[in-house]
Parts: C-alpha cells; sequence; structure tokens
C-alpha cells in the first residue's frame, strides 16, 4: 500500500515510439515541480520491473499491439484509479496502427528477414508475439481520460497532469484537442 | 424569384427560393458543418452533416439539398445535432485509415477541422483498419483510397467541371470506392486530362499530388546548417494553434 | 379489340372450359417448380394420353396456390380437391384412381375444411394459382381487363382517382402512403410526359408476394397499370423487376405481348383514344434499387443510389417528369376495385387499413407459404389458424414482419390487428408482406444481427450513418455474441442504432436499425445475458 500521501503515478510504453515520454520530458523545470507533488512508481525511465499495486494515475502510451501490451493494459486497469490515454498511438492506433493493413506473418518476414541487416532471424522467444492488428488503448480497456497529438504538447501535458494531481480528471480545452 | 422569410435559430432571415438552407445560413453567418458539399458542383445530401431540424417535423433536413418555406422555423445547434454530427465524424475516423501524423495534409484536411470542430475526443466504434489500394500509377497524382471520405466531390467536380467523367463508386455499402474509368489504374485512364480538379477538391489526403508522401521526400543535407543556426540564435517559426 | 369483343373473347373462353370434364391444375410458380412440379405436369400430361382422355380434362399451369411448404401443389377443378406433395407417382395414381376411378387420393389430399384455406379472402391472390397465367384468354374468361374497359368507357379520368381516394387504398410496397393521393398529385402536376412505374423490386429476405402475383396473374398488374396510366395521364410504363425473377420476367414478357395484341395495350387501347405502352426494366438485384429514387435512376441506367426527397417523384421522376410509383400488390388491387366499388373495397380491414394483405408466412410455422388475409385480423388468427401454430414441441416467441425494416411482435401482442398502424405502435411495420415466425428455439439477438449483416451488405454506401452506422452496428452485435461486449457497448449499440435512424438518407438507413431496437425493446434480457462485466480498478489487485 501507498505509504506517502503523494499520488502514485505509472507512465507505460506500449506500443509507440517514446515521443509522448519525450513530450513529457519537455516539461522541462516543471519536473522538478512534479516531482514534490508526485510519486513516480513506474516508468520507462523509473527501474521498476512490476507494476504495482494501487496507482492513483497511469499514463499510457502507445497503441495495444501484441499479447504482452494487452496483457500489460489489463493489469493497468485493475491497479489503477484513472487511466489515462497519452497521445495519438494510445487515443487512435495511430503510426503504430500502420501495420494493420498487412498481415503479421507479412510484416514479421518483412522486418525480420527481408531487411534483416545481420543476417536473417524470425524471433520466437523475445518478443511477445503481435496480436493481428495494434488497437487503440480504449478498444482493450476502459480509459478515463483522452490526451491528443503525435506527441502530445509540453502544454498540454502539464494541463492534464496539473489537473490529475488534484484528482481531477481534465477537461482538457479545444486547443489541446489535436490530431497528428 | 420569389424570396421566402424563415428563421435559423431564431434569427429572422430571407433568401431566394432556389437558394438552400445552407447557402442563405451562410449569408447571415451562421455556421453548418458541411463535407460532400462543395460550392459550384451539384448537392448529394450525402454526408449528413449539415442535418438542420425543421419546427413540426421529427424529420431532420440537409441544410445543402432543402429549399426553404415561407415562414419555416430552422435550428442548427440543437443537442441532439451537436451529437449526431460528432459521431458522423466518429464513424468516418473509424472507417479510413486516418493516421494524421502521417498523412500529407496534416493540418489542411478537412475531416481533421470536422473533428476538431465536433470535439471528437477519442472514437467509441471500432476503428474498421482497411485495407485499400493506393494508384499511384498517374504521372501527376496519386489516390490513396485508405483516406478517401467518399464524398465524391472527385467525381462531380471531373463530370459537372471538367467534363471528363473519370471517376466513379465501384461497389457497395462499406466496400464501396472510388474507381478511375472502367476500374483500372488511373495513369492508363483515357479520359482524364490531368487537369487536377480533382486533386484540389478532395477535402483529405486521397488525392494528392506526386511528391508530398514523406517516402517520397528528398533529403537537403544541405539544409542542415540553417537547422543549426535556427537552433543556437532561436529563429524558430512559432506554429500557430488556431483557435476555434 | 371492342368492349363487345372482350366480352365475346371471354364467353368463347369460358366455353372452351366447360367443355372439359375437369381440368387438372397444377402450380409450375417457382416454389413449386423449384420441388419439381414440371415433372408432375408432363406426367399428368402423359397419363392423360394414355388415358385417351384428352378430351376431357384439361393440363394447366398456374401460379401459386398459397401451401408452399407442401408443394407441388395440384387442384382438381371440377370437384375442387387439393392434393399436396405430388411427385410424377402421385400424378399417375390422380389420373388413374380420382379421375378414371373416381376415388380421391388420401394420402396426398389436402383437407378442404382445414384453417388455411378457410380463413382468407382472396382479392389480389383471387386467380392466382386458378388460371393459366401463359395465357391471355385465361385471364380474360375470369374478368381481366374489364376493369380497364370499364374506366374508358364510362369514367372520366378524375373519377377513376376518386374511386381509388374513396377505397382507402393504401400503398402495398411498405409504407402504406395513400394511392388516391399519389395518383391525384401526378394527376395534378405538369408535365410534357408522364410515366407509371410498378415496383417488383422485392427485395427483403423471406418475401414472394409480388413474384407469386406476377407469376400467377401478370394482366390483373398490367391492367391495374394502365388503369393508373388513364388516371393520371401517364403513357408509359415500367415494370422494375429483378433479374433473380426469371420466371415472372418471362410470363409478364409474355402477357405484354398478348395484351399488346389484342390492342389491350398499346395504342388506342380498345379502341379509344387512350394509349399506354408498358416495358420491362430488369434489376440487378441490389435491395436498394427498390427505394423509388434509386429505382428511377437505376431505370435510367445509372448506378442505384437514392437522393434526398423532396422533390417526390410524383413531382420530379423519370427524365424529370411526373412519375407514379406504386407496388405490384397495390396496381393487383386497382381492378377489383374499379368493378366492385370502393366502398366494397373499404367494408373489408379497418377504416385506416382496408382491404386485404397478402403475407409470405415463413419460419418456425407449420403452414409456410402465401396468404391473403383482411386488414385488422388479429395476429394469432395468422399464426394459429392460418399458419397452424409453431412446428411440433415448441411454442411461439415472435413473428417478425418488414424484413430487415421492420420489427418483431412478441407473444405478448398475439392480439394485435395486423394494420399499418398497429403495427407502427409496436415498433414494427407493415412491410411489404414478409412474416418469419419464430419458436422458442429463435435467439433473438442472431435474429437482429442476421438483419443488420443484411443491410450492412445492401447499404448503397452513399450516407455515412448508413454506410459505416450500420457496419458498427452488427461489429457491435457480433461482440454481443462473443459475449465480449459490456454494458457500455449496449448503451453504444442503441445509440448508434437512433442515430442511424433519424441521420440516414433514405428509408434503407432510416429503417435497418428496427429489428436491433425492436428486440431490444421485447427481450432485452437475451441482450444484457450475453455481457461482461467492465473491467475496473480493484484497490487490493497486485498487493502482495
Ligand atoms: C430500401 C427500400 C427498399 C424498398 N423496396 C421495395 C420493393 O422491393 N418493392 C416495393 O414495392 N417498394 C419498395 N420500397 C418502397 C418504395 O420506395 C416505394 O415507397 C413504393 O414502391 C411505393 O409504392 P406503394 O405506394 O404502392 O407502396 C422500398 C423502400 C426502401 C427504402
Ligand atoms: S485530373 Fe481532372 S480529368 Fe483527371 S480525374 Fe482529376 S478531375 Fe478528372
Ligand atoms: S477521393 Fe477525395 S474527393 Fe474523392 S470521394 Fe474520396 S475523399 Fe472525396
Ligand atoms: S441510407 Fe443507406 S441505402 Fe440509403 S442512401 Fe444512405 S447509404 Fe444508401
Ligand atoms: S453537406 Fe449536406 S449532406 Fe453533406
Amino acid at each position: 500500500m501507498a505509504t506517502s500521501a503523494k499520488p502514485r503515478v505509472a507512465t507505460v510504453w506500449l506500443g509507440g515510439c517514446s515521443g509522448c515520454h519525450m513530450s513529457l520530458l519537455d516539461l522541462d523545470e516543471r519536473l522538478i515541480e512534479l516531482a514534490d507533488r508526485m510519486e513516480l512508481v513506474f516508468s520507462p525511465i523509473a527501474d521498476v520491473k512490476e507494476y504495482p499495486a494501487n496507482v492513483d494515475v497511469a499514463l499510457v502510451e502507445g497503441a495495444v499491439s501484441s499479447e504482452e501490451h494487452e496483457h500489460m493494459a489489463r493489469l493497468i486497469r485493475t491497479r489503477s484509479r484513472c487511466v489515462v490515454s497519452f497521445g495519438d498511438c494510445a487515443t487512435t492506433g495511430n503510426v503504430t496502427a500502420l501495420r494493420n493493413r498487412f498481415s503479421v506473418n507479412d510484416l514479421m518476414k518483412r522486418s525480420y528477414v527481408e531487411l534483416a541487416p545481420g543476417g536473417p532471424a524470425m524471433p520466437s522467444t523475445v518478443i511477445s508475439p503481435l496480436a493481428d492488428t495494434a488497437r487503440p488503448l480504449h478498444e482493450v480497456i476502459p480509459v478515463d481520460a483522452f490526451l491528443h497529438g503525435c506527441p502530445p504538447t509540453a502544454e498540454e501535458i502539464w494541463f492534464a497532469v496539473d489537473a490529475l494531481l488534484q484528482g481531477r480528471i481534465p477537461e482538457l480545452p479545444n486547443v489541446y484537442l489535436r490530431y497528428g | 424569384m420569389a424570396v421566402i422569410t424563415f428563421s435559423i435559430n431564431g434569427e429572422p432571415v430571407s433568401g431566394r427560393q432556389d437558394e438552400s438552407i445552407l447557402e442563405i445560413a451562410r449569408q447571415h453567418n451562421i455556421r453548418i458543418p458541411t463535407l460532400c458539399h462543395l460550392d459550384g458542383l451539384s448537392d448529394v445530401g450525402a454526408c449528413r452533416l449539415c442535418l438542420v431540424e425543421v419546427e413540426g417535423t421529427a424529420k431532420l433536413f440537409p441544410a445543402c439539398s432543402t429549399f426553404p418555406s415561407e415562414n419555416m422555423v430552422v435550428r442548427t445547434d440543437t443537442d441532439r445535432l451537436r451529437r449526431y454530427r460528432r459521431t458522423i465524424v466518429e464513424l468516418l475516423a473509424s472507417e479510413g485509415n486516418h493516421q494524421c501524423a502521417v498523412c500529407v495534409v496534416n493540418n489542411h484536411c478537412e475531416l481533421q477541422n470536422l473533428a476538431y470542430q465536433v470535439g471528437l475526443e477519442h472514437v467509441r466504434v471500432q476503428y474498421l483498419f482497411p485495407r485499400k489500394d493506393l494508384d499511384a500509377s498517374h504521372r501527376d497524382y496519386i489516390i490513396d483510397r485508405n483516406r478517401c471520405v467518399l464524398c465524391t466531390r472527385c467525381v462531380r467536380v471531373c463530370h459537372e467541371v471538367e467534363g471528363a467523367h473519370v471517376w466513379d463508386i465501384a461497389n457497395r455499402g462499406i466496400n464501396c470506392e472510388i474507381i478511375a474509368d472502367m476500374h483500372q489504374p488511373w495513369g492508363t485512364s483515357d479520359s482524364c486530362t490531368s487537369c487536377g480538379k480533382c486533386v484540389l477538391v478532395c477535402p483529405v489526403g486521397a488525392l494528392i499530388e506526386k511528391g508530398a508522401t514523406v517516402a517520397e521526400m528528398e533529403k537537403h543535407r544541405a539544409f542542415l546548417p540553417y537547422i543549426m543556426t535556427a537552433r543556437t540564435k532561436h529563429e524558430w517559426i512559432a506554429r500557430a494553434i488556431e483557435e476555434d | 379489340m371492342t368492349l363487345e369483343e372482350l366480352d365475346e373473347r371471354g364467353a368463347e373462353e369460358r366455353a372452351r372450359q366447360e367443355g372439359f370434364k375437369t381440368r387438372v391444375l397444377t402450380c409450375t410458380a417457382a416454389g413449386c417448380t423449384s420441388c419439381g412440379a414440371q415433372k408432375v405436369v408432363e406426367q399428368f400430361r402423359k397419363s392423360v394420353e394414355d388415358r385417351g382422355l384428352t378430351k376431357e380434362v384439361e393440363v394447366v399451369e398456374t401460379g401459386c396456390m398459397g401451401l408452399c411448404g407442401e408443394g407441388p401443389l395440384v387442384q382438381i377443378l371440377s370437384d375442387e380437391t387439393r392434393y399436396s406433395r405430388v411427385d410424377p407417382e402421385a400424378a399417375k395414381r390422380i389420373v388413374d384412381e380420382h379421375l378414371v376411378g373416381g376415388s380421391m387420393v388420401r394420402e396426398h389430399r389436402i383437407d378442404p375444411d382445414m384453417p388455411f384455406y378457410a380463413r382468407q379472402v382472396r382479392v389480389v391472390l383471387q386467380n392466382c394459382g386458378r388460371i393459366d397465367a401463359e395465357k391471355i384468354e385465361g385471364a380474360i374468361a375470369v374478368g381481366g381487363y374489364t376493369a380497364l374497359a370499364k374506366v374508358l368507357t364510362e369514367m372520366k379520368p378524375e373519377e377513376v382517382v376518386e374511386e381509388v381516394r374513396k377505397s382507402g387504398l393504401r400503398g402495398r410496397g411498405g409504407a402504406g402512403y395513400p394511392t388516391g393521393l399519389k395518383w391525384a398529385i401526378v394527376r395534378k402536376a405538369q408535365g410534357e410526359q408522364k410515366f407509371a412505374v410498378c415496383n417488383a423490386d422485392e427485395g427483403d429476405p423471406g418475401a414472394f408476394m409480388d413474384r407469386s402475383v406476377l407469376e400467377g396473374d401478370p394482366h390483373r398488374v398490367l391492367e391495374g397499370m394502365a388503369i393508373a396510366g388513364y388516371a393520371t395521364g401517364a403513357s408509359q410504363g415500367y415494370i422494375y423487376i429483378r433479374a433473380e425473377y426469371p420466371l415472372a420476367i418471362d410470363r409478364l414478357r409474355t402477357a405484354i405481348k398478348q395484351a399488346e395484341r389484342l390492342g389491350l395495350l398499346g395504342n388506342r387501347i380498345l379502341e379509344s383514344s387512350f394509349s399506354f405502352r408498358v416495358d420491362l426494366r430488369i434489376g440487378a438485384g441490389a435491395f436498394v434499387c427498390g427505394e423509388e429514387t434509386a429505382l428511377m435512376r437505376s431505370i435510367l441506367g445509372r448506378r442505384g443510389r437514392p437522393r434526398p426527397r423532396p422533390p417526390y417523384p410524383s413531382e420530379k421522376g423519370l427524365w424529370g417528369m411526373p412519375t407514379l410509383i406504386n407496388n405490384v400488390e397495390t396496381y393487383a388491387n386497382i381492378a377489383p376495385i374499379i368493378l366492385r366499388g370502393s366502398a366494397w373495397f373499404a367494408s373489408m380491414g379497418t377504416p385506416k387499413s382496408t382491404g386485404t394483405k397478402v403475407f409470405a408466412l415463413a419460419g418456425k410455422i407449420r403452414n409456410t407459404g402465401l396468404i391473403e388475409v383482411p386488414m385488422g385480423v388479429p395476429l394469432r388468427q395468422i399464426i394459429d389458424e392460418i399458419g397452424g401454430g409453431t412446428t411440433e414441441g415448441t411454442t411461439f416467441k415472435a413473428a417478425q414482419t418488414g424484413g430487415p425494416s421492420g420489427g418483431c411482435i412478441p407473444a405478448g401482442h398475439l392480439d394485435l390487428p395486423v394494420d399499418y398502424e398497429s403495427l407502427q405502435s409496436v415498433g414494427s411495420i407493415m412491410g411489404s408482406g414478409g412474416m418469419i415466425v419464430m419458436d422458442s428455439t429463435s435467439n433473438m439477438v442472431d435474429v437482429a444481427k442476421f438483419f443488420m449483416e443484411f443491410s450492412v451488405d445492401e447499404s448503397c454506401g452513399k450516407c455515412v450513418p448508413c454506410r459505416v452506422g450500420t457496419k458498427q452496428i452488427a461489429l457491435l452485435l457480433e461482440k454481443l455474441r462473443a459475449k465480449k461486449a459490456t454494458i457500455d457497448d449496449l448503451a453504444l449499440l442503441e445509440e448508434l442504432c437512433v442515430m442511424v435512424k433519424e441521420t440516414s438518407l433514405c428509408g434503407l438507413g432510416q429503417s435497418a436499425p428496427n429489428p436491433v431496437l425492436s428486440t431490444l425493446r421485447f427481450f432485452r434480457q437475451e441482450y444484457t445475458d450475453l455481457l461482461k462485466p467492465k473491467l475496473v480498478f480493484e484497490p487490493s489487485d497486485g498487493v502482495a
């Protein structure tokens, strides 16, 4: 259980390019303020292996693209009070979903055989099997709020995170509604 | 031509009998969203974004192809209409492969603008992720059916303005697609005059000029020093965020 | 041909028929033909010849006799005996034992008191299954074209319109628009030329009323169209019929040729100053081409896509000219109205839904086939008496009317009178006459899904709500069937249904959600039973 009174925040990197996380880092000096106001309990930039229990806010970047993503998404949902789709890939599938036009088999062949620089080899153990299609997060689990943009701007992130840390679902003004 | 007086959203308006509700609304600065309508082309009433309420009937009418009658009471901004418009844009977004981030018309797209206008925060229905064809056989242009919203503006402009009638619709329902001539590669079309009108009227990135896609971009390494200068001297051109 | 000659022709033909001791009628409409009626006819011909009865017995091919589920059907006219499931073997026995021996073939005999027949009132189907559909004399012998003769000699066009208006006849194509009113509008509309179109597209799954009328009594429809032409001022008629109805097309072609030869269609009909041509237009079988504006585009050789109305076809139709569009059954009602009067017609049915209605009864019911009942009969009478109840060991659950545009009527409403308003009041529609009976084994979500998938396939794709909306509704139903849908999905399903209904361009999209909305209304439990719980935050999940 949480010992501190600060909101427990997780950021997760599913099928995305990490651009949304980069944009999060674009908060620059505001990151210092954030560090005071929250506890980062899980993140690609924090060395935590398992998604913890009782998370208050989860920012989820990327589409749900593999079996592991799907498993993770469910875990995030049952262990987090508020789940936020973080950026266009989580919200629409976006670039990650470009591959939906091709069969998984063709895709894997293209990536790991035809275009492989260091000798072709199909991955069998290291990479989680891909789902038939990459899907936006809310098609897999209920989502409470959506951040837009590829990636979302630091301003939009700040606006949302500020509200979330005060225990509110952010009501984003229309200027932050931006696809692409 | 007789002049008709009626009201839109409680405001008295007037217009000629042969002017659609949409035309008259625009003359009075009342905004009604549209997609299949384009000034100068015939109206087909297909996208249903311009639906309005008329007092005395439960039916909704497309403003682009409905003509007013005396004392008609028209509403364009009810909750119901706003909800339906949002759902229409939502359905369109789910139908194609609209990856704005890598689209050639990103920030110049009518569908994207509509999504902002109606406040489409996320799409509740399933994305269909269709597997549609792209045809780059024409010398100057490309049609990428993955982004087509089937507004048929291209069909109409080519038929009604250019007089070439290259485009038509094949198949039915969700399988509809725009085809050139007898369902052949655009580049082999004998009727196309390469006038480019269809490309100009396409509201989305389905009909585009060659050379604009990411894959076709040429890298100009010589440009790098300018970027360095901009970075060090902070001479960015700020990206304007349009207010709605 | 003159009126007198027409009467003579009729008398001649009746005398010819009476010259036979009996006539053996075999239904060779599509249903019975598909279970071997042609072989039965051949056998009758052969047996009659073998027995040397060709002078005494006439073997006749007719249209639908109604009890389609029991075909091939045969009727012996001399004593009105009906036989079911007749194969060549039985045909031989009927000739040997019944016609020669004088005793009926019991195993194949249909009980003459069967409520299936007793409860019906046949106006539209009066001649269907009783006359030779390929010989105009057969129709003339039973009064065919006398109504046309009557209007041409005794009535002014406006009197005809008035008579039809007074009859209370409403369109049988689905929407139930008052026919007299439509005729009056076309009559008043200005145009160099006017057209009268017969809508024989009949695309609802399970519906075969119009096909049966055209196969069984094509002249009745042609006569109705000619009368409509006279009343409205149209000089050209088109019958828009789907290519999947080859027999009906054949019989219509024959009928038109015969009528033209006798001067009952074409120039100066019955030597009057009225001319009316009828041509066929064959549709390629898209459901949406039954919608009148799409139908007109299809007649013009263009892609069958609806357009917004107004303008209605009666103002701006084919080639921009005033165009009357009516359904097959609507036209088939005209001649009796003219001959027997509007008061007689209005005395049948209910005040707002007059006359009779033909239904194609199908599904989990004992007697499937084509029936005709007065408007306003209780549904129970159709199901239990005419239909003979549901099949062994099951109970009635619901009846679906109006096909993909309609809804279902649950057991609790069995006493509902079958008329336009009552059906609408329970969320269904009269539709064109398909009636599918479901018993306790039917799953209503599957029923809704079936019809929704039909609409997805048949949507023309012009407008967004129908093109994408029906697809999304079908996907939600699929998700539900796979037990992957949550309460949120169910809410979205309902929201989409209402939205598609209210925003679609034409009747297809506007009515496509009806099967879902109607099953949700009466069988909601079957939907909620399939829901899975929504994934939610569980504070203790993952706590070591
Ligand atoms: C999708 C759709 C399909 C239709 N199919 C038929 C049809 O097969 N036959 C028909 O008579 N009417 C059909 N209709 C109704 C026609 O549009 C039209 O209302 C009718 O033919 C008018 O004739 P009535 O007034 O005699 O009923 C259809 C309507 C819609 C919207
Ligand atoms: S380029 Fe001109 S002629 Fe060719 S298809 Fe487009 S509009 Fe038609
Ligand atoms: S290609 Fe463009 S203009 Fe043509 S129908 Fe599609 S979206 Fe409309
Ligand atoms: S409702 Fe359906 S069938 Fe009718 S115009 Fe729209 S897409 Fe076509
Ligand atoms: S703009 Fe009127 S329906 Fe599309």
